[in-house]
């Protein structure tokens, strides 16, 4: 068992068994599903346009097929435990694009910059928003740029920088 | 109190507060504003009332603890009747609250104007939360005459203050928010044609023809229901845990902000602490930050995050640290909490005094489990053993839901504290069963079970419902053997 019941943070071994191998976040944006503790649940499976999540069982967790997953993020607001993101990392510059969910007030709005957060919530660096999308449900997706190198530690957005 | 404070929330990122037209209620004579559909305790709350009642010996005050009427923290004079439990009790234009004195006086039944009222039906299932609905809901659309009462101003049970999305399967509500869950069920139980009672309290199970009840609703009409069949699906109340000034205001049951924060849309505090990490605390963790207070950390006793871990991940990417393996350990403040003191602990779960640490908090709020609320099932006679997998001392019941006591049912936290999802199927469970158990054998009737018997395996099958399902096989031998 890793730390992440103690913590609540995914430990580097928990991460490693769910993210896609890195030539396939490099061929465009694909879908990161942090969940892998048995919960009964599968809206995600059924949100999937293209058929990439797949649910043994009710509380089986989600297994992504990455050759499948367009990384469109239809999944990312139905997920009941805010656990999926996409991450795109195609572009040839130094940046990366991340989509997050995300429930807070102000909404973000695109253009601003806001504190990029790791999964503990410590600022690692700035998040450039691209566009905010209200989904079914009222969560919001955010779609962030962050440096490449940040692409799998940031999760979150906290302060607004001016 | 101040003339101009109003703590209510009029921007929230999920919820939207429906207030109704503004209304004057008076505080020992002093004008408060309020508005049409809050309770009086919410409305006082807004205002910064923190102080309910006193304790009769010793004078210590109270606030509101549970918010959900089931402890006597909120007890005032609500126009000359005492003991009303404000947070119940909805707001009316000019109505006048005042702190007890003492015991309370009880007012002379000439200004009580008591109305009685007698019903007879099929099927009585008291409380309105997800169980009592679905059970409500089930046995009326299988043709059964139902009646539903319930001592909160709205039916919905906990579900109208879980703004948060539900897990489960695509077919039972997944992905959609427990106040969302509520409205669904509340328009089943229209057009079910359920006759439904709020503000009711059944306070008593008496002889009569069959299962036989009275009820109080409003706090001035008296109904006797005498019913074929009986479901109780009463729900649970809140654990305390004892530490040192465990009672000062602004110590709260975690689902009683909830109430306050998400039903009445009131800010509960600025500064928080969360005790306990189960998924109550995890999750009114996050609906704290969504109104804007700040959490500053979440302890938990044992070594493990009991909640789910996604719950956790949400918080902790906010910035809000854990603590496992540590506690809160006294309170002080003058009045109201200020500062709340945790401790690591050790091995044997004794606080280590060198890791003591004092946290400047307005808001404490205990999320340290639930307790059935089985005392009418007790008082009606049904047998009751202590499980301390289903949260403590229940009514002893079978697979089918039913009681040791004929044609006395139970379904959802009263049976077992589970969740609003399994609390749903253990509802349609109990209502298909009393349906089909009045004759109503349809195939349709037969059907609902078996599918709602299967859902709730399903979403029992987690390794967190193992607790549950060790405490259920407990229940059902013991049933065995008295019958």
């Amino acid at each position: 068992m890793s730390s992440y019941g103690e913590t609540g943070v995914l430990a580097p071994e928990d991460l490693e068994k769910i993210l896609p191998r890195e030539e396939r976040s490099r061929r465009g944006p694909v879908a990161i599903l942090e969940c892998i503790e048995k919960i009964p649940c599968d809206p995600c499976a059924y949100a999937c346009r293209v058929g990439a999540i797949r649910k043994r069982s009710l509380v089986d967790p989600p297994e992504v097929d990455y050759d499948k997953c367009t990384g469109c993020g239809e999944c990312i607001a139905i997920c009941p435990g805010l656990a999926i993101f996409v991450v795109d990392l195609k572009s040839k510059g130094n940046e990366a694009l991340l989509m997050i969910p995300y429930e807070f007030l102000p909404k973000p709005k695109s253009g601003e910059i806001y504190e990029a957060l790791n999964r503990e919530g410590e600022p690692v660096g700035n998040a450039r928003i691209i566009a905010a999308r209200e989904m079914e449900g009222r969560t919001t997706v955010l779609t962030v740029a962050v440096k490449k190198d940040l692409a799998m530690v940031v999760r979150n957005i906290g302060r607004r920088m001016r | 109190m101040h003339e101009s404070l109003d703590l209510r929330l009029w921007r929230h990122p999920i919820l939207d507060f429906e207030r109704g037209k503004p209304v004057g209620i008076y505080l020992n004579g002093e004008r408060i504003v309020a508005y049409e559909g809050e309770t009086i305790a919410a409305a006082l709350y807004a205002s910064g009332v923190k102080v309910y009642s006193r304790t009769v010996k010793y004078r210590r005050p109270r606030g509101f603890f549970c918010g959900i009427g089931k402890c006597s923290s909120c007890l005032m004079r609500v126009d000359g009747m005492p003991h009303v439990r404000t947070c119940i009790t909805p707001v009316k234009n000019d109505m006048k609250i005042e702190y007890e004195k003492d015991l309370g006086e009880t007012p002379a039944t000439s200004e009580m104007n008591v109305e009685e009222e007698e019903i007879e039906t099929d099927i009585l299932v008291v409380g309105g939360g997800p169980a009592g609905l679905s059970a409500a809901i089930t046995a009326a659309n299988l043709g059964a005459n139902v009646v539903i009462v319930d001592e909160n101003p709205e039916p919905g049970g906990q579900l109208t203050k879980q703004s948060h999305k539900f897990f489960g399967s695509k077919e039972n509500y997944a992905s959609i928010r427990g106040t969302e869950i509520a409205k669904i069920l509340l328009r089943d139980l229209q057009t079910a044609n359920v006759d439904w009672l709020v503000n009711a309290s059944a306070i008593g199970y008496y002889e009569g023809k069959k299962h036989h009840l009275a009820v109080v609703q409003n706090n001035q009409r008296l109904i006797e229901i005498d019913a074929e069949r009986l479901i109780v699906a009463t729900g649970a109340r809140e654990n305390m845990l004892a530490f040192p000034n465990n009672d000062l205001p602004g110590i709260y049951g975690a689902g009683g902000v909830q109430t306050v924060m998400n039903v009445y849309g009131v800010k509960p505090g600025n500064d928080a602490l969360i005790v306990g990490a189960g998924n109550v605390g995890l999750i009114v963790g996050y609906q704290l930050i969504q109104a804007g207070v700040n959490v500053r950390m979440v302890v938990e006793a044992t070594p493990k995050i009991g909640g789910y871990h996604v719950h956790a991940a949400k918080i902790r990417r906010l910035g809000v640290p854990i603590l496992t393996r540590h506690t809160i350990t006294a309170a002080e403040g003058d009045g109201h909490v200020e500062t709340a003191t945790v401790a690591r602990l050790d091995e044997s779960w004794q606080p280590v005094k060198s890791t003591e640490q004092g946290i400047h908090v307005d808001l404490v709020c205990l999320a340290v489990g639930l307790t059935p609320s089985s005392e009418l099932l007790f008082q009606a006679g049904c047998e009751q053993a202590y499980v301390p997998e289903l949260g403590g001392q229940v009514a002893i019941h079978n697979e089918d839901l039913e009681t040791t006591l004929d044609g006395v049912y139970v379904a959802g936290d009263v049976s077992a504290i589970e969740e609003a999802s399994t609390a749903m199927m253990e509802g349609r469970i109990a209502g298909a069963n009393v349906a089909m158990d009045l004759g109503k054998k349809t195939s349709v009737a037969e059907e609902t079970k078996v599918k709602s018997l299967k859902d709730l395996e399903a979403l029992r099958a987690s390794a967190f419902s193992e607790k549950v399902q060790k405490g259920k096989k407990k229940v059902w031998n013991l049933w065995r053997e008295k019958n």
